[in-house]
């Protein structure tokens, strides 16, 4: 026991006497909640449209101010050439081309049907699906608009419809901050587990400093402990200081039990370490492990189901994802945070995640060798 | 005796790579025993079986009475290991560094200061400062403290004085010397042969293979043939004319002068002449007694 507590208080001096390092522990967190809550948002606001306008008429000009007035789009172009609005498409200009035929007007006038023409830029798909659901959106609000205009003048009783309202649970004006930020700050725990200790471990290895530990009594899960603890305590220290952050800057909600997630975190830091020095076993330097490891948390990240809904992935990544670290904490954090969920409703995620803790730390002191 | 340690027949590659082929030897308790070779010779691989950081693919070692390879643990506490390369904690301060390696040995710096006094009371003025920013003598006390500090029944010292310079080495001896006392086996290895002298025995390593192991005395008194040396003014002109003679045996170069062995012992005056004919003029010959080095270039040649 007095060797652990020796060997992590050994792990802390040479942590907090390296400049850098004690202060970009700080620093990281700030930074990284500060730039990618309000920036990575899938919100869609002011996409840039073009529009020909072969008709010129009041139905016509009514449409555009329509387009122009909704948060979503802006009228950046009107012009008359449908190959000029081709070409701004093509230079990146704008990201959708609206052409109203002439004859649109009166087509609306006599009660035929009115005819348009979309081209959206494609390139990233699913805003193009979200433009074209937008656009939709406001053509359908035009529509009930002609209707009211005109349901004086018809002479019909009241139209029979369905009418849905929605409500948006957990997050009603859906808050894109409120979604990202959960995600945002299991981004920041996982960086700190998988990079400093396993650098750490491999650093070790490179000055050959850890011969002269090899050669003593110090046991080897003893060594392995003592690399861990020191950055899971960094970690849930960047967990709490992300969560102040988070509460003051863009003041989210939090709905269920801190020490929950804390309990959540833990384990999972436990995990991702576990993994980090698994690695760092395998890796003789550290740009070796940097490689194997980003490789890897890239893979954790993108997987886990922070920028797309996970139900929406392929089954066998599915499957993957039960070995993923990252998607348990990415469920558990949103869950918690957004819709207050307690330990019981969580227990699944926390079953797995000390499952996997448990393998990936027996691998990496059973992969650890003393001798060669 | 008792043997502090007892190597039979030890193998180990590394790929296709003959490390060290069919090394046996055995060293008393309480000697000081150095191992000498040239760099890629196998000191380094030797001395991590040793301190059973390798398991050799071949043979039997034992060290202060237990295997290298069963009874590792146990022997882990017993040794005291300076790596070639300098491994202490750079980043952390002498005392730093002194005291981690009392705790993870399960001791304390007190417990065993006699033992190490004399050796870091040189250092003890600097003790606040960081193990990095040492100059390279006190880095090599430190790191002799480091390994002295538990109190071990064997100390391992892998190329001690390498890159230190003339003073600190013959101090480093001298240190070693003191330690005597304590009853402390030392197996040391190094490149330079004038450090062979300080040891009780020595063992000339080439090529993974044990050329000869005896007291340093009795190393030299080996060597079979007369010795002279040549000296001219014109050094490189000197060898290449006295390679060329066939009866020549050897000529090696060593600091200004040249040893040389002949074939006809009593030659000597006729080389001189030799040199005359061949433009050296101001070449002087002298019988020499032999020392290490000589003895293992003439066993490397045998080889």
């Amino acid at each position: 026991m007095r060797t652990i507590f020796y060997l992590i208080r050994k792990e802390f001096l040479q942590i907090f006497r390296n400049k850098f390092i004690s202060k970009a522990i700080f620093a990281v967190p700030v930074l990284q909640m500060l730039i990618l809550v309000p920036a990575v948002t899938f919100e869609l606001k002011n996409v840039k449209i073009a529009i020909v306008d072969k008709d010129m008429t009041s139905e016509s000009r009514g449409l555009i101010s329509k387009l122009d007035g909704s948060t979503f789009f802006r009228v950046s172009y009107l012009i008359f050439s449908e190959n000029e609005a081709n070409n701004l498409l093509h230079r990146n200009k704008c990201s959708m081309v609206i052409q109203i035929p002439s004859g649109f007007g009166k087509d609306i006038g006599t009660g035929k049907q009115g005819k348009l023409l979309a081209t959206i830029d494609a390139v990233n798909a699913s805003s193009a699906e979200l433009s074209w659901a937008y656009l939709n959106g406001v053509i359908l609000d035009y529509n009930t608009d002609l209707i009211k205009q005109n349901i004086s003048t018809l002479p019909l009783g009241p139209v029979s419809r369905i009418e849905i309202n929605n409500r948006y649970w957990y997050n009603e004006l859906l808050n894109y901050k409120y979604y990202m930020l959960p995600g945002i700050l299991v981004i920041l725990v996982t960086a700190i587990g998988f990079l400093l200790a396993g650098l750490n471990m491999v650093r070790e290895k490179e000055i050959g400093t850890i011969e002269q530990i090899n050669v003593t009594p110090v046991r080897k899960y003893h060594f392995i402990i003592a690399k861990m603890v020191p950055f899971l305590l960094i970690g849930l220290i960047d967990l709490a200081l992300g969560l102040i952050i988070g509460k003051i800057a863009f003041d989210i909600p939090f709905e269920g039990s801190i020490l929950v997630m804390f309990l959540g975190s833990t384990i999972f830091l436990v995990a991702v370490l576990g993994l980090a020095l698994f690695i760092s076993t395998f890796s003789g330097t550290q740009q070796q492990y940097m490689f194997v490891a980003f490789f890897c948390m890239v893979i954790f990240i993108l997987m886990s189901g922070i920028f797309t809904p996970y139900e929406s992935m392929p089954m066998w990544a599915q499957d993957f994802n039960m070995i993923n670290p990252v998607a348990y904490l990415m469920r558990i954090n949103r869950m918690v945070m957004l819709k207050g969920s307690t330990i019981q409703d969580i227990s699944r995620e926390l079953y797995s995640l000390i499952l996997i803790a448990v393998v990936f730390t027996t691998l990496a002191v059973r992969r650890y060798r003393k001798t060669a | 005796m008792v043997q502090a340690i007892e190597a039979t027949g030890i193998f180990k590659s590394f790929g296709s790579t003959k490390a060290l082929e069919d090394i046996s030897f055995s060293v008393n308790e309480s000697e000081i025993f150095g191992f000498i070779g040239p760099d890629g010779s196998g000191k380094t691989t030797l001395f991590r079986t040793i301190t059973t950081l390798l398991l050799p693919d071949k043979g039997r070692m034992k060290v202060l009475g237990m295997d290298v390879i069963k009874d590792y643990k146990e022997l882990r506490k017993n040794i005291g290991y300076m790596p070639g390369r300098f491994s202490l904690y750079q980043d952390l301060s002498v005392e730093e560094n002194l005291n981690f390696y009392a705790t993870v040995f399960g001791t304390t710096v007190e417990e065993n200061y006699d033992l190490i006094s004399d050796i870091y009371s040189h250092i003890e003025p600097f003790k606040k400062r960081l193990t990095g920013k040492l100059s390279g003598g006190m880095k090599q006390k430190l790191a002799l403290s480091c390994a002295l500090i538990h109190k071990p029944r064997l100390l391992v010292l892998d190329e001690p004085t390498t890159g230190v310079d003339a003073v600190s080495r013959s101090e480093f001896w001298d240190m070693l010397g003191k330690l005597r006392q304590y009853n402390i086996t030392i197996i040391v290895s190094t490149p330079y042969m004038d450090e062979a002298i300080r040891c009780d025995r020595v063992g000339l390593i080439q090529n993974g293979k044990i050329l000869s192991i005896d007291t340093p005395q009795k190393i030299k008194e080996g060597f079979s043939r007369k010795l002279f040396t040549v000296k001219a003014s014109e050094k490189y002109k000197l060898i290449l004319s006295l390679r060329k003679n066939p009866g020549i045996l050897t000529a090696y170069p060593f600091g200004d002068s040249i040893h040389v062995t002949l074939a006809d012992e009593s030659a000597d005056r006729t080389l001189l002449n030799y040199l005359k004919n061949d433009g050296i003029d101001d070449a002087v010959i002298q019988e020499a007694e032999a020392g290490i080095e000589d003895r293992f270039l003439e066993l490397m040649e045998i080889e």
